[in-house]
C-alpha cells in the first residue's frame, strides 16, 4: 500500500497560516511527523492559502529541507504544480492531478513525463464529480489511455475514483468500490488506484473506524495507494493486516512490527 | 520464420543482504581470506535479469568429537584426521578447497561426550590455528547446552567474525546477544516454515540485532525427503526479499552434508540392496544433487560433507556462474 500523508494541507488552519506567515516550523514539524510515521509520499496542497505558484516552490522547498520523503504535489492549478515541479531537488514525486478534461490532460501528462513524476488521475470531467460507477470508469480510462498514449507506464498512473462523504452520499461509497475493481482491468499490470481516504468519514462520527473498514473493504476490490492520515495507527494496523490476507505480505507472528518497520524505511 | 523471444526481464526493488564472513588480521581477526555471500538483485543465476555479485560457497563440516557415526562411505576419506579437529578443518581446506570450515559441536551433546564449554572453546580456538578461511560454528541442538556453551565459545573467537547458530522462534536471545557483543554473524533457523522464518528475524531485530547480520536457514531436506517443501520456501522468502520485504532479504544457508548422509539411500550398502549400486558412488552423487536443487532454489552457503560431492557442487556453480562459458552476460 502506498500511503500519501495527507497533513501538509492549506485546509488545516494551522499549515494555512503556516503558509501565510512563511512559518516553516508547523510544516516541517509535519513532515518529519508523516515520515516517521511511513509516509511514502507527502501531499503538499497550498489550498486557500495562496494562488501564488512561488508558495507552491516554497512549500515543496521547506518539505524537502525537513525530509528526504518523495512529494505529492497537490493542486487543481497546472501552473502551481509546475512551480511545485521546479523546486524538486530530483526525488520522486506524483502530480496530485489531472481530471479528464482534454485541456488538463494535454497539459500535465507531458509535465508528468518531463519530470518523471507520478499522475495521479480524479475520475472527473467538465460535467462536474461522477455520480454512478460508469462515468467513473469512462473518465478513468480515459486518463488511462491518454497517459499511456504521452509516454507514462502504467505504474506511474494512479487512478482515483472520487471518494465522497458518507454522512452525505451514503450511495457512493459502493459506485466507488465497483469502480476500484473495474479500474483493475484496464491493464496488466493494472495502474494504481488512489482515493483520498479521508473524504469519506467528511463531518461524519466515527471518522477513524470507517476510513479504516472502507480502507479494507477497498483494498480488497484493488486499492493499492492512498492520501490519508498516516499518523492514525489503527488504520494502518487495519491496512497491515489487509496485505497479509491479500498474500501481499509473508504472514509471521510479529507482522505488525514488521510492517511498522517496512514504513519506517528500516 | 523468425521466432520472437518475448522480454520476461523484470526488474526488483530490493537487493539480497551481502553477509561478509571472517576477519583478516587488517580487521582484526586472523583469517587469510574471507567470504562474501548474498547481494543478489535477481533469482538464482538468472545472469540476463540481474547481478549475481557473489557466487554461492561451499563450507565442509567437521565436528569436535571424530564422526563415529558417519556412513564409511563419508568416513573413509577423513579416518585419518577425525581424532583432531584442526587436522580435519585443514585437510577440507588444503585437499578439497573448502571455502569455508564448519565446526558442528556435536561433542557438547549431553547425550553424547557433554562436553564442557572450553573444550567446545578450545575446539573453535583449534580449527582457527590450523586454518585460514573463515568459520562456522554450530551448536549441538540442545538449546539449555548451547545456551551454556556459546557464551565461551563465543568469546574464544571474538574479532574473527564467525557465522554461529543457531537461533530459533523459542531460542534466541542468548545467542543474538553473544553475536552482537563479540561481532559475529548469526544463523536464523525455522522448521521449513516461512512465516517463523520471517518471525525469527523478527525476534533477532527485536533483540537489537542487525539483519543485514543475519544468515537464513530455512532447514534442509535430502533429495527425497521433502525438497520441494523447502525449494518453494527458499523460492519464496527470495522472492518477497527482492521485492521489498527486508526482513526476508537474507542471504540462504544449506546444511546438507548431515541431511544426506542420514538418508538409506545415501548410506545403504550395496550387499544390502544391490540393484542400488554401489554406495561410495551413489552417496557423494546423492549429497551432490541434493546440493545442485538447493542452488537452484538460491542456496548462498551450502554445508557438505563428501569430497566428490563438494568438487561437484564446486564446478556446478563455477558453470552456473558462466566462468566455463555459461550463462554470465
Amino acid at each position: 500500500m502506498i500511503l500519501i500523508g495527507e497533513r501538509i494541507n492549506a485546509s488545516f488552519k494551522d499549515i494555512k497560516r503556516a503558509i501565510q506567515e512563511k512559518d516553516k516550523g508547523p510544516i516541517q514539524e509535519w513532515a518529519r511527523k508523516q515520515a516517521a510515521a511511513g509516509a511514502d509520499y507527502l501531499d503538499v496542497n497550498i489550498g486557500a492559502a495562496s494562488r501564488k505558484p512561488e508558495d507552491m516552490a516554497w512549500l515543496v522547498e521547506v518539505v524537502q529541507e525537513a525530509v528526504p520523503t518523495p512529494i505529492s504535489i497537490d493542486s487543481t492549478n497546472p501552473e502551481i504544480i509546475k512551480a511545485g515541479l521546479k523546486a524538486l531537488d530530483g526525488r520522486p514525486v506524483l502530480i496530485n492531478s489531472t481530471t479528464a478534461d482534454d485541456a488538463k490532460l494535454e497539459q500535465l501528462i507531458p509535465l508528468a513525463v518531463e519530470y518523471n513524476a507520478g499522475l495521479i488521475g480524479v475520475a472527473m470531467d467538465e460535467r462536474g464529480s461522477p455520480q454512478d460507477v460508469t462515468r467513473r470508469v469512462e473518465n478513468g480510462a480515459k486518463i488511462f489511455a491518454a497517459a499511456v498514449e504521452g509516454g507514462l507506464e502504467p505504474e506511474r498512473i494512479f487512478l482515483d475514483p472520487i471518494l465522497m462523504p458518507i454522512k452525505f452520499m451514503q450511495e457512493q461509497a459502493k459506485n466507488v468500490l465497483e469502480a476500484i475493481r473495474e479500474y483493475t482491468m484496464l491493464s496488466d499490470p493494472p495502474p494504481h488506484i488512489s482515493v483520498g481516504l479521508s473524504n469519506i468519514c467528511s463531518k461524519a462520527a466515527e471518522r477513524s473506524l470507517i476510513s479504516r473498514t472502507f480502507v479494507v473493504m477497498a483494498m480488497a476490490m484493488g486499492l493499492d495507494a492512498a492520501v490519508c492520515n498516516v499518523l492514525d495507527e489503527e488504520l494502518l494496523k487495519a491496512i497491515a493486516t489487509a496485505e497479509l490476507i491479500l498474500n501481499k505480505e509473508i504472514y509471521s507472528d510479529s507482522y505488525l512490527q514488521a510492517f511498522k518497520m517496512k514504513v519506517a524505511g528500516s | 520464420m523468425a521466432v520472437e523471444i518475448p522480454e520476461v526481464k523484470q526488474s526488483w526493488p530490493n537487493p539480497i543482504n551481502t553477509v561478509k564472513i571472517g576477519a583478516t588480521k587488517e580487521e582484526g581477526g586472523t583469517r587469510t581470506s574471507t567470504v562474501t555471500v548474498g547481494g543478489e538483485t535477481t533469482l538464482p543465476f538468472y545472469h540476463f535479469e540481474g547481478e549475481i555479485p557473489n557466487p554461492p560457497v561451499v563450507a565442509m563440516e567437521i565436528w569436535d568429537v571424530p564422526g563415529e557415526e558417519w556412513p564409511p562411505a563419508v568416513k573413509e576419506p577423513f579416518a585419518e584426521v577425525m581424532h583432531d579437529p584442526g587436522e580435519w578443518a585443514k585437510k577440507c581446506v588444503e585437499e578439497y578447497g573448502a571455502e569455508l570450515i564448519c565446526l558442528r559441536l556435536v561433542g557438547c551433546d549431553p547425550d553424547g561426550a557433554n562436553k564442557s564449554p572450553e573444550e567446545a572453546a578450545a575446539a573453535a580456538k583449534r580449527v582457527l590455528e590450523a586454518v585460514g578461511v573463515p568459520l562456522i560454528i554450530w551448536g549441538c541442538g540442545n538449546a539449555d547446552k548451547d545456551n551454556e556453551v556459546f557464551p565461551t565459545v563465543a568469546e574464544a573467537v571474538s574479532g574473527e567474525n564467525c557465522l554461529l547458530g543457531t537461533i530459533t522462534e523459542d531460542n534466541y536471545k542468548t545467542l543474538t546477544a553473544l553475536c552482537t557483543a563479540y561481532g559475529h554473524k548469526l544463523i536464523a533457523e525455522s522448521p521449513v516454515d516461512i512465516n517463523i522464518a520471517k518471525q525469527v528475524n523478527i525476534l533477532a531485530l527485536d533483540a537489537g540485532f542487525k539483519l543485514e547480520d543475519i544468515v537464513i536457514y530455512p532447514s534442509s531436506g535430502a533429495l527425497g525427503y521433502g525438497i520441494e517443501y523447502v525449494y518453494s520456501i527458499m523460492e519464496r522468502t527470495r522472492i518477497a526479499g527482492l521485492k521489498g520485504d527486508k526482513v526476508m532479504a537474507m542471504p540462504i544457508l544449506c546444511d546438507i552434508g548431515r541431511e544426506v548422509w542420514g538418508v538409506k539411500e545415501a548410506y545403504a550398502p550395496r550387499e544390502e540392496v544391490p540393484e542400488w549400486g554401489d554406495e561410495r558412488l551413489r552417496g557423494p552423487l546423492w549429497e551432490a544433487t541434493t546440493a545442485y536443487v538447493y542452488l537452484l532454489a538460491g542456496a548462498d552457503i551450502l554445508i557438505m560433507r563428501h569430497p566428490e560431492a563438494v568438487k561437484a557442487a564446486k564446478e556446478a556453480i563455477a558453470e552456473l556462474m558462466g566462468r566455463n562459458g555459461g550463462g554470465s552476460s
